[in-house]
């Protein structure tokens, strides 16, 4: 019942998302976000629920795009007529037969092996469909427009907001389905191959197989983003498929947590944000992506989320409280620290004389206001340290079961 | 008709001879114990029964059919499950969904993606019996990994034997257990397999001749001898592999 | 054709020893620590790097000796502070760090010295035709390469079976687990390991920088297909790398020489195609086109026929 009541929440807050956030610029990034989360939950299909880290999911994102925008193609020369809303499916499908071709030899092995085999699987079809022309396009992509076809109940899907509802729709869908997929006996292997592949063969499964179901699922849902962005930005080209969107929805999967359903949802949410809020403020915001990633991996395995739902035993406890105070007092140094290491980047980074950073001004190449910004970031680093072994000592308390407290 | 036939089976790697021209035969309901000094090879013997390992020569027959070189889970689904010397089970999963995973395919959930695991009350109602058979029931919600040494020897066991196989191979159940542990185990073992056909490896020779209706001694790959228990205790040639350690059964005999 | 092939074979020569140069780090790396270093192509990059600036002030010589010595010390550091870390959570973790520091190492480079191609060049004493063949020259730099690569590997070989800490190394290549065992120091090992394999890719990056340019995409280019050549050859297995580099090398370099297609074979077999059937791309294909192609076709080919790579006995 409980969970239930969340899906519905779920569903209507993605209905009444577009009323608080109207603006042109808000409904790209929310149907960049719906695009996102669809292709970060396939891709926790392998990684945190099969143990298959693949170094080519963009594959099935971009072969699924192409078949859609061909699809559209085909629409718009009458060679058939279905309504932009199935869009999604076809290239969920073209995902999903690709899957199975490149499964059938690739899900061998979990591990370093598989890795690999995704990795030069990635890199064979991005440089091939540089070659094949007439599919792909060459560097330019192939183009085409959504708005021919039958209507939808009269829309036309002109506006992006009509394609919000269409990409939110489809993202409900899908995620609700990779959900209950989770709940299957199918799923459910998925999880004991990826902790024991050794064991599952002797309770009866194959581990192979159950590797290559999850893998030819996560093929359909990635062809399913892929889809929905080719009806979103009505063109594809050989970035789609490379190894820099593959690198995208590993860090976003990663980033938001792999051990939880909805991590990747996190952590799509989360970067669709930061890179179209960072892009707009500097040109170095991928250096920022890539020491936040570094960090997550060394300090936040568990991701945004695993962090989230440390604090659950506190929370049971009643002792959530004790956690504030010590929070803050780290947070606040924590924050001037890396305020001040990104000031020093950003003014290093500047060609002009003037360096504004959050409404100081500093002169770029005068020796003072260096000074003065290593000055700050060292007393914060000082403070942030002094300030560790306090938290420790909170985390501990919070956690800790006092004796006669247990059931 | 025997459940189990060992015809001729030889194994070995590279020049090493391990398992040599091993011929066994088991009865169906048939509890067997196989022992020997240590390196004789008696995992070994599991590996190739149970598919682990492909044989050099020799055929291993169940059921009547040939099962040697087939995979683990080909030979699992044809009623033949094993424990694991090492623990060997899911260590993030919880104890309930261990449990619950071992019994899909004989329950015949097959790669379904289309039944809901929380829909499938039959499927759940045997889950917990499982459980609280093998007393773990109160753990059921703590991930595999977490549980105490004796407690994972009793989930191993329980995945074992979820699959209602007919025959059941346990390699050394109650080995690192203390005691009290040791008891309960043998408890449990001959509770859950009554009525099946058991095959296992042990050394604590209380147990073997607690638990076993017949004996073989495995030395240096080769079956030296064969019978009920009484018969192996006085055998010249099992004193003389056993020398300078315990005879077998001695101390309580 | 008999100039082009040898030419193309002494060009594959040096693209496979450069290749294996960057191949027997990464080997040694995932041999004694069992992570296959996702950013070991950054590194050559960074030498690359390090080599052009050093080289602005001091000159080349001195930048061949300088820069990798400054990349491994900064792999070395990146293993004790980093990886080490991360090791606890496990393969899968360590493989995403290093992926994590391939595209920051990218960023940091565009960050310093920015996106522009950098123009690195091979020394004067050394810019001269070392021989003319048929008309064309070969360039003496490329003979310098081929003899710091194969005088590279000769040390390599000499340390690894004629040096204690070879052969621990080697020990530890075989039996990964009683090294520890044995009571050496092995987290000082793998830090050393981990820091002689980014230095090794640092040097290679030194002395490709001016011939494959230095730019910030240069790691992407070569470090995908070393993973190939580790894969091919058999994970874990050193001579293994160095059959795949070669392979690769001049597979690649007899594939650009050649002017063969699909049309010649479509004529030799007597089929012909109209010129707009559908899978005329296909038809047209040549094989310059499809060099760069060539190694993750052979990649998937060994992984469908032979799993554990050529020489590879170990499975991750």
């Amino acid at each position: 019942m409980f969970k239930f009541a969340i899906w519905i929440i779920f569903a209507i807050v993605i209905v009444l998302l577009p009323q608080f956030f109207s603006s042109l610029l808000s409904v790209s990034i929310l149907n960049q976000m719906a695009i996102a989360i669809v292709f970060a939950l396939s891709y926790n299909m392998l990684l945190g629920q099969g143990g298959m880290l693949s170094f080519g999911h963009a594959v099935y994102f971009g072969l699924g795009g192409f078949m859609a925008v061909h699809a559209l193609l085909g629409i718009e020369d009458g060679n058939y007529s279905f309504s932009v809303t199935l869009i999604p499916l076809v290239g969920g499908l073209f995902g999903l037969l690709a899957a199975l071709f490149i499964g059938s030899f690739s899900t061998h092995k979990a591990g370093t092996v598989f890795a690999m085999i995704s990795l030069g699987v990635g890199e064979l079809i991005a440089a091939s469909s540089l070659i094949l022309v007439s599919f792909f396009g060459g560097e330019a992509g192939v183009s085409g427009d959504r708005t021919y076809g039958p209507t939808f109940f009269g829309y036309d899907f002109a506006q992006d907001l009509q394609v919000y509802y269409l990409a939110a729709a489809w993202m409900f869908i899908a995620t609700l389905a990779m959900y209950l997929f989770t709940q299957t006996p199918a799923g459910r292997m998925a999880n004991a191959v990826r902790d024991n592949p050794e064991r599952a063969e002797f309770i009866g499964y194959s581990a192979r197989r159950v590797r290559l179901i999850s893998f030819v699922m996560a093929g359909f849902f990635a062809g399913i983003a892929g889809g929905l962005f080719a009806v979103n930005y009505e063109i594809l080209t050989e970035q789609n498929l490379n190894a820099v969107t593959s690198g995208n929805v590993l860090l976003m999967a990663y980033i938001g947590g792999l051990g939880f359903f909805i991590g990747p949802m996190v952590g799509a949410v989360v970067l669709t944000l930061v890179n179209s809020v960072l892009s707009h403020y500097t040109t170095l915001w991928m250096l920022y992506l890539g020491i936040m990633f570094v960090l997550t991996v060394m300090f936040l395995p568990s991701g945004l989320t695993g962090f989230l739902m440390m604090h659950r035993t506190p929370w049971h406890l009643g002792k959530i409280r004790l956690l504030i105070k010590p929070y803050i007092v780290t947070a606040i140094p924590g924050a001037v620290f890396a305020l001040s290491l990104v000031a020093m980047v950003e003014m290093a980074h500047t060609s002009e004389a003037e360096f504004v950073f959050l409404g100081a001004s500093f002169n770029s190449s005068g020796p003072m206001s260096w000074g003065v910004l290593v000055a700050i970031a060292l007393a914060s680093f000082i403070a942030l340290r002094r300030s560790l072994p306090q938290l420790r000592e909170a985390w501990a308390q919070a956690n800790a079961i006092e004796t006669g407290d247990q059931p | 008709m025997s459940l189990l036939q060992l015809q001729g089976l030889s194994k070995q790697f590279g020049d090493t001879k391990i398992i040599r021209d091993v011929n066994l035969e088991i009865q169906p309901g048939e509890k067997h114990a196989i022992i020997g000094p240590n390196g004789a090879g008696k995992s070994t013997l599991f590996h190739l029964i149970s598919g682990r390992y492909h044989v050099s020569s020799g055929s291993i027959l169940f059921k009547g059919s040939p099962i040697h070189n087939r995979s683990p889970f080909e030979i699992t689904r044809l009623g033949l499950a094993r424990s694991f010397q090492v623990t060997n089970i899911f260590p993030l999963l919880s104890v309930f969904e261990n449990v619950r995973c071992a019994l899909l395919w004989s329950m015949g959930y097959r790669y379904s993606f289309w039944h809901l695991l929380g829909k499938a009350r039959a499927l759940n109602t045997r889950t917990e019996e499982l459980l609280e058979e093998i007393g773990l029931h109160a753990r059921r919600n703590l991930p595999a990994g977490e549980l105490a040494y004796a407690e994972q020897r009793a989930l191993e066991l329980g995945i074992a034997i979820a699959s209602g196989a007919e025959m059941i191979l346990l390699d050394e159940p109650v080995a690192g257990m203390s005691h009290t542990e040791a008891t309960n185990a043998v408890a449990l073992i001959r509770k859950v397999t009554a009525g099946k056909t058991l095959i296992m490896v042990e050394h604590d020779m209380n147990i073997v001749f607690d638990l076993a209706d017949r004996i073989s001694v495995l030395v240096y790959g080769e079956i030296i001898a064969s019978d009920v228990p009484s018969k192996i205790r006085g055998n010249p040639r099992v004193q003389e592999a056993y020398l300078g350690e315990v005879v077998p059964g001695g101390s309580d005999a | 054709m008999f100039e082009v092939m040898i030419f193309a074979t002494l060009n594959g020569l040096v693209t496979g020893l450069l290749l294996f140069m960057l191949a027997s780090g990464l080997t040694l790396i995932f041999s004694m620590m069992g992570v296959l270093n996702f950013a070991h192509a950054s590194f050559y990059m960074l030498g690359a790097y390090f080599a052009y600036s050093i080289s602005l002030y001091l000159g080349f010589w001195p930048a061949l000796i300088v820069a990798p010595v400054l990349v491994g010390v900064l792999g070395g550091l990146i293993e004790r502070y980093g990886l080490r870390r991360v090791h606890k959570s496990g393969h899968v973790a360590e493989l995403i760090f290093t992926f994590g520091l391939a595209f920051l190492i990218e960023e940091a480079v565009q960050f310093f010295w920015g996106r522009a191609t950098k123009d690195y060049r091979s020394p004067d004493i050394l810019d001269f035709p070392l021989f003319t063949l048929f008309g064309q020259n070969f360039p003496a730099y490329k003979a310098f390469m081929i003899f710091i690569s194969i005088a590279i590997f000769i040390a390599l070989y000499f340390v690894l079976t004629r040096t204690r800490i070879g052969i621990i190394i080697q020990a530890a290549i075989t039996h990964p687990h009683t090294v520890a065992n044995l009571g050496h120091n092995v987290p000082l090992i793998f830090m050393a390991v981990f820091g002689v394999g980014t230095g090794l890719a640092g040097l290679a990056g030194v002395i490709a920088g001016p011939v494959l340019t230095t730019f910030p995409g240069m790691a992407m280019v070569l470090g995908s297909i070393v993973f190939v050549i580790v894969v091919i050859g058999g994970l874990g297995s050193l001579a293994g790398a160095l059959v795949a580099s070669l392979l690769i090398g001049l597979l690649q370099s007899y594939a650009i020489a050649s002017d063969l297609g699909m049309p010649d074979l479509l004529n030799w077999l007597g089929v012909s195609f109209e010129r707009d059937h559908p899978l005329n791309d296909i038809w047209r294909l040549t094989l310059p086109q499809i060099a760069p192609i060539l190694p993750y076709l052979l990649l998937v080919l060994v992984l469908i026929f032979r799993p554990s790579g050529l020489f590879g006995k170990r499975e991750s």
